[in-house]
């Protein structure tokens, strides 16, 4: 084991990668002499050269449409957004093309293709704030993935490479400088299975990305009270593999949702509503969902203080639960 | 298309040809308004990188770009600048503290602290704030432009953009709105060489940017854009064809960004101390003040006490700006809809409660 950020860890798996299969090749804007906008593929120009680390004009639905081309031609192409929000320069070949094509071709053609982008906000202001991660897992035909350590970042991303499907990895970038224990030999963590990151018996919280961190501080506050929180990180939005969250469920009988992107037709909408259905009887109190306000995020630092859920409001919601 | 237009002459004299001829009074207001916005962008990297400021966009090098064009503007033109044209609303009359009061976003900013630095708008001179995203900005002008046609106003609309702005979607949408529905816009492109890292030699294989207009059934026009006088002449004529009926026109304007794309940017690793010597000394500040010495109309002394004077009006602004209180947090659920809806109404007061 070694200690490593979230941005070496991604990094990592890139390069082990592009080492590994030659049809890797990784395009977007920024890549490949500045290194990446996030520093994440700093580097990989010098190692593996301009024809697989492509600076491309800047064009999103260009960048995003020729990955999807090169994927079905053959290559295992990882584009880069600079950020979530420049997804929606690029929606239609995301939407209608990246992640239908094999359903629609009848099988005939392949979209390997990963679309790495983070998420995330730090006086970025409305137009360059936003998580979107619920769009993308409305989707059928895609996978993503939304990893909140440094461990499973690397090894989902792996997978995510290998694997035959279109996959959003929807990176953060407050979590680029989190370091966590990553192995140093070869590893790979499946898309599609959620994680216990804490065992407790009071209640549940289902999170994923950077709300993890928060989840995980709260829960160390409120055990010093001896309210024991159960975390369970779901890494990949979807496919959504609700049995983790189940079994805390039937144990806790109670659940929060922590989302940072706006709740309203959020991820926590979508598993409040399984449990609902399908633990109804084990449930002590409605699920509840902390998500940031709806209202776009300002830049003034003040103002974008109020927008999400942080440490102490989860510690609160979790008392009022249990109350 | 691939020839460009100059005015200032190697000598500092102006080419008979190509002068706009512009009054006595108004080259000394274009070149207070360049020094003004170099002593603009110096103290806000120095503002920011002492932590008073979150993030700026410089735009040292195109002063002739923004001010020039600027200046070409009339009332009731739109604008919808890029990131990087602050130059045009000061040229506009938009008032410094308003500028940097969008910059800290607090109590002095009209657009209340809503978006990044270097995103400006005020509707009383037809500003529209540029969106981040680089070039959606463009439809949008040929928009504005379109109703102002429909509404029989004679005016025009400028859009500005840089050169990595040339290779998205809505570039190649909005020119060919413009070509079929003849619209009273002009495209000016400030071709500074990168885009963020990115030179424009990975922005396209055609021999200028320029050249793309023809594609789009209208004129393109290539001007030296670190020569305001240039930068005057062809977006003027640009402008005035416009509003005349005759159509839009994009303009390429060869320039340099001397300093980082943003303060988040080091220059350093993609671009040659070499490169970047070889255009300072092609200064449009310096190339200006040479042709107004040589008319008469400056010297070294009033050249100094230019500057001296543009450095204490920024630093008199940014007293008055960092003297105002943050926006308040109710403020949070406002603008959202046009009027306060009852959910909003709701969340705030819930809030309210909750920080009490």
């Amino acid at each position: 084991m070694s200690e490593k950020s979230y941005r070496d860890a991604v990094r990592d798996a890139l390069r082990e990668e592009l080492i590994r299969d030659e049809r890797v090749l990784i395009l977007g804007e920024e890549v490949g002499v500045w290194g990446g906008t996030y520093a994440v593929t700093r580097s990989l120009y010098d190692e593996f050269g301009g024809k697989r680390i492509i600076d491309t004009p800047i064009a999103e639905a260009a960048i995003i449409g020729a990955a999807v081309g090169a994927a079905m031609g053959g290559l295992r192409p990882v584009a880069e957004l600079m950020t979530i929000n420049f997804s929606l320069e690029a929606m239609d070949q995301i939407v209608n093309n990246a992640a239908k094509i094999h359903f629609m071709f009848g099988g005939q053609m392949k979209v390997p293709l990963v679309i790495r982008t983070p998420a995330g906000w730090g006086q970025l202001a409305a137009t360059h704030s936003q998580s979107f991660e619920a769009w993308f897992a409305h989707l059928p035909g895609l996978i993503v993935a939304m990893p909140g350590t440094p461990y499973d970042a690397k090894g989902m991303l792996k997978t995510a490479i290998r694997s035959d499907n279109p996959v959003m990895f929807i990176e953060h970038a407050r979590l680029y400088g989190v370091k966590g224990d990553v192995p140093d030999g070869e590893y790979t963590v499946p898309l599609g299975v959620p994680d216990i990151k804490r065992a407790g018996g009071d209640i549940t919280i289902v999170t994923y990305s950077r709300m993890l961190h928060v989840a995980l501080a709260a829960a160390e506050e409120l055990s010093r009270d001896g309210i024991e929180c159960e975390i369970v990180d779901l890494r990949t939005l979807r496919p959504l593999n609700m049995s983790k969250v189940y079994d805390s469920v039937v144990k806790t009988h109670r659940a929060l949702v922590l989302e940072e992107d706006w709740t309203t037709c959020g991820m926590g909408a979508e598993i409040a509503a399984r449990i609902g259905r399908d633990r109804f009887d084990f449930l002590d109190a409605p699920v509840e969902r902390l998500g940031q306000i709806e209202v776009p995020v300002p830049y003034a630092r003040n103002l974008e203080a109020l927008m999400f859920p942080d440490e102490k409001l989860v510690v609160q919601r979790v008392r009022e639960m249990l109350s | 298309m691939d020839s460009m237009i100059s005015v200032i002459r190697p000598d500092g004299t102006a080419d008979p040809e190509q002068d706009p001829g512009l009054p006595e009074e108004d080259l000394l207001l274009l070149y207070r308004k360049m020094a003004l916005l170099r002593a603009f962008d110096e103290k806000a990297i120095a503002l920011q990188r002492a932590g008073r400021i979150g993030f700026f966009v410089p735009s040292a090098g195109q002063e002739a770009c923004s001010v020039g064009a600027g200046h070409a503007l009339r009332d009731g033109d739109w604008i919808f600048p890029s990131y990087r044209d602050h130059g045009m609303a000061l040229m506009r009359g938009c008032p410094l503290e308003t500028l940097l009061g969008q910059i800290y976003g607090n109590a002095a900013d009209p657009t209340r602290g809503r978006q990044m630095p270097s995103h400006w708008c005020d509707r009383s001179i037809r500003l529209v704030s540029v969106s981040s995203p680089v070039a959606t900005q463009l439809p949008q002008a040929v928009g504005a432009a379109y109703a102002a046609k429909l509404r029989g106003e004679k005016v025009a609309s400028i859009a500005s953009f840089g050169d990595g702005g040339t290779s998205t979607g809505e570039f190649h949408a909005a020119m060919n709105f413009a070509g079929v529905f003849e619209t009273p816009t002009v495209f000016f492109c400030e071709n500074n060489q990168y885009a963020i890292s990115v030179p424009v030699s990975r922005q396209t294989a055609a021999s200028s940017l320029a050249v793309k207009a023809q594609a789009y059934g209208f004129r393109g026009i290539r001007v030296d854009g670190n020569d305001v006088l240039a930068v005057r002449k062809v977006v003027g004529d640009a402008l005035a064809r416009a509003r005349d009926g005759k159509g839009p026109t994009l303009i390429e304007a060869l320039t340099y960004r001397i300093g980082p794309h943003s303060t988040s940017d080091d220059p350093t690793i993609y671009r040659s101390a070499e490169e970047v010597a070889a255009w300072r000394e092609k200064d449009p500040i310096r190339r200006f003040a040479a042709f107004l010495s040589g008319r008469g109309l400056m010297d070294d002394a009033s050249i100094d006490a230019a500057a001296a004077e543009a450095k204490e009006a920024v630093r008199k602004a940014v007293e008055v700006v960092e003297a105002a209180p943050p926006v308040p947090f109710e403020s949070l659920f406002e603008d959202v809809y046009a009027e306060l809806p009852w959910h909003l109404a709701e969340a705030r007061d819930a809030l309210l409660a909750g920080k009490e």
